[in-house]
C-alpha cells in the first residue's frame, strides 16, 4: 500500500481531483458498455416476443 | 452485325469530355465553390487578425483548409446527376472496367474545381501577405495535392450518393482522410518560408498522389456498385 | 486436413453457429475481465508506488494506455471483418463490424479523456497538440464516419458493405496520417516530454498495465459478443431458431 490513511486516498497527493476524474468516466464508459447491450436485449426480446404472439392469434 | 467497342482511352476521354460539357452548361454550379473559397479565406483576416505578421504565417493553412471546404462542397454532386438521371446505372452496365470511368469523372472534376483553385490561389495568397517568393511553392503544392482531394473525395461520393443526407454525410467521411494532404501542403509552404529543404514534402505527397491514383478509383467504384444495387 | 478447415471456416458463415458458440466464449472472456479488471484496479491506485516526476498522476496510465491500444486494434478489427464481409459475404462479419463501432469510439474517447485530464496536472494545460492525442482524435472522428455511415443507409446489407468500404479505406490511410501528425507535430514543437515511454518503468508499476490491457481487450470481446447477439437476433428474426429461442426465452 502506498498510502497512509483514506483521506491520502482521496487526495493523491494533490492529484486526486484528475486521478478520480479519470477514473470516474473510465467506470462510466465501462459501465455504459455493459448496459446498454443488456437493455437493448430486453427491448428487443419483448418487441419480438409480442411479435410472435400477434402471429399467432392471427392464425 | 457487330460494332467495334471503343478503345479505352475513347470511352475515359468521352466520359470527361461529357463531365466537361455538362459542367460548363450550369455555370452557376462551377463557380459556386470558387465564391465559396474565396469568402472563406476573406474571413480569416475579419474573425482573427488583419495584422500582415499573422497572416503571413497563417496564408498557407487558410488557403489549404479553404480549398478542404470547398472541393468538399462540390464532391456531392459527382455522381449525384447521374445517379438521379439513371445515367449512372447505364454506366455500371458498360462492357469498360468502372474505375476507369470514375477516374473520368474524378479528372472532369479536378479540372473544374481544383484547377481554378489553383489558379485563384496566389491572388489570395498575395491578399494574405504570403511572401512572394512562396506563392510559387504554395501553387506547386495544391497542384499535387488537389488531385487527391477529387480522388480520394470520389470514394465518399459514390459510398453516399443514394442518400438524401449525403453533402454532410461525405464532410463526416472524408474530411479526417484529408488531413495528411493538408498537413504537408502547408508544411512545404512553411518550411520554405523557414528557409529550410521543402522538396521533400512535395515528394511525399506527390506518393499519396500516385498511392491515390492507383486505389482510390477501385474503392469508388465499389462503393458506386454498393450504392446503385440499394 | 483442407475439408476440416473448410468446415470450421464453413461454420463462420452461419449466424445460428456463432450465436452459441459466442455465449460459451462470453462467459470465458466475462470470467477473465472480472478477474483482471478489479485487480490491476486496485494495484494500480493504491498499491503500485507513485511515479518520481508525476506523482499520483501517472495512474491515470492504467486506463489511458489500454484505452489507446484498444481503440487502435478495434478498427483494424472492423477493417479486417469489413475485408471478410466483402470478400466472403459473411454475416457474421457485418455483424461484427457493426457492432465494434461503438465500443471502439467509446474507449477512442476514453483514451482522449483520460490524455486530457492527465494533461493538466503534467503539462499544465488540459489539451496539447501532441502527436499522440492527435492521432487518437482523428481516429476518432474515423469512428463517427463509420457510424453516420452505417446509420445513414436504411438497408443492413447495403450498410454493411459501404462501413466495410470505408473502413478499409480508413484503415490504408491510418499509418499515412500516424506518419503525417509525427512530421507536422516535429515541425511546430520538438517532442519534449512523453506521457508513456519511460527508459524503466518498475516491475510494480508496469505489471498492473499488462493485467489491464488483458482485462480490457476480454471486456471489449464481452461486450462486442453481447452487441453481435442482439444485432444477430435483430437481422434473423424471421428465422426459424431465433423465433424458437424468442419463445423459450419469453416462457423462462
Amino acid at each position: 500500500m502506498s498510502f497512509a490513511s483514506f483521506s491520502d486516498i482521496i487526495h493523491m497527493g494533490g492529484h486526486g481531483f484528475y486521478v478520480w476524474l479519470a477514473y470516474g468516466v473510465g467506470f462510466a464508459i465501462l459501465g455504459y458498455n455493459l448496459v446498454a447491450p443488456k437493455m437493448k436485449r430486453n427491448a428487443l426480446k419483448k418487441r419480438l416476443s409480442q411479435q410472435l404472439k400477434r402471429e399467432k392469434l392471427a392464425k | 452485325m457487330s460494332v467495334a467497342s471503343p478503345s479505352l482511352w475513347q470511352v475515359f476521354f468521352a466520359v470527361v469530355k461529357r463531365d466537361l460539357l455538362l459542367a460548363f452548361r450550369r455555370r452557376q454550379d462551377l463557380a459556386n465553390p470558387l465564391i465559396f473559397f474565396v469568402i472563406v479565406i476573406s474571413l480569416f483576416p475579419l474573425g482573427v487578425s488583419p495584422e500582415s505578421s499573422f497572416l503571413a504565417t497563417a496564408a498557407a493553412g487558410v488557403v489549404w483548409v479553404a480549398a478542404l471546404l470547398a472541393t468538399l462542397l462540390s464532391l456531392d454532386g459527382m455522381f449525384r446527376a447521374d445517379y438521379e438521371d439513371g445515367a449512372l446505372e447505364q454506366m455500371l452496365l458498360t462492357p469498360q472496367p468502372l474505375f476507369l470511368l470514375v477516374l473520368g469523372k474524378v479528372l472532369a472534376h479536378w479540372l473544374v474545381t481544383g484547377l481554378p483553385l489553383i489558379l485563384l490561389s496566389p491572388i489570395l495568397a498575395i491578399m494574405l501577405h504570403l511572401d512572394e517568393s512562396l506563392l510559387t511553392i504554395l501553387a506547386l503544392t495544391l497542384l499535387v495535392g488537389t488531385p487527391v482531394l477529387s480522388l480520394v473525395g470520389a470514394i465518399g461520393a459514390a459510398l453516399t450518393v443514394g442518400l438524401r443526407v449525403g453533402g454532410v454525410l461525405i464532410s463526416l467521411l472524408i474530411l479526417p482522410l484529408y488531413i495528411p494532404v493538408l498537413i504537408f501542403g502547408t508544411g512545404a509552404v512553411q518550411a520554405a518560408a523557414a528557409g529550410s529543404e521543402y522538396t521533400g514534402f512535395l515528394a511525399i505527397q506527390g506518393a499519396i498522389l500516385m498511392l491515390a491514383l492507383a486505389l482510390a478509383p477501385f474503392a469508388a467504384a465499389a462503393g458506386l456498385k454498393i450504392s446503385v444495387s440499394n | 486436413m483442407w475439408s476440416s478447415f473448410k468446415r470450421w471456416f464453413h461454420q463462420w458463415g452461419s449466424p445460428k453457429w456463432f450465436y452459441e458458440r459466442s455465449l460459451v466464449w462470453s462467459r470465458w472472456l466475462g470470467l477473465i475481465a472480472l478477474l483482471c479488471i478489479p485487480t490491476s484496479i486496485i494495484w494500480g491506485l493504491f498499491f503500485a508506488p507513485a511515479d518520481y516526476q508525476q506523482g499520483n498522476s501517472f495512474r491515470i496510465i492504467y486506463l489511458h494506455v489500454p484505452a489507446a491500444v484498444l481503440a487502435q486494434s478495434c478498427y483494424v478489427l472492423m477493417a479486417i471483418a469489413g475485408l471478410v464481409g466483402l470478400v466472403w459475404k459473411m454475416k457474421v462479419a457485418d455483424v461484427v463490424l457493426k457492432s465494434a463501432a461503438p465500443i471502439g469510439a467509446s474507449f477512442c474517447f476514453l483514451a482522449l479523456f483520460t490524455g486530457a485530464v492527465w494533461g493538466k496536472p503534467t503539462w499544465g494545460t488540459w489539451w496539447v497538440w501532441d502527436a499522440r492525442l492527435t492521432s487518437m482524435l482523428i481516429l476518432l472522428f474515423l469512428y463517427f464516419g463509420v457510424i453516420a455511415l452505417e446509420s445513414a443507409i436504411q438497408d443492413t446489407i447495403t450498410a454493411a458493405k459501404a462501413a466495410a468500404i470505408l473502413c478499409l479505406v480508413s484503415v490504408v490511410n491510418i499509418p499515412i496520417i500516424k506518419y503525417s501528425v509525427d512530421v507536422w507535430n516535429t515541425l511546430h514543437q520538438p517532442a519534449t516530454f512523453k506521457l508513456t515511454e519511460k527508459p524503466a518503468m518498475p516491475m510494480e508499476m508496469w505489471l498492473p498495465l499488462l493485467i489491464m490491457t488483458i482485462g480490457i481487450y476480454a471486456f471489449f470481446g464481452y461486450v462486442l459478443f453481447l452487441r453481435s447477439r442482439n444485432e444477430i437476433i435483430e437481422r434473423e428474426r424471421r428465422t426459424l431458431w431465433v423465433r424458437e429461442l424468442v419463445e423459450r426465452e419469453s416462457v423462462a
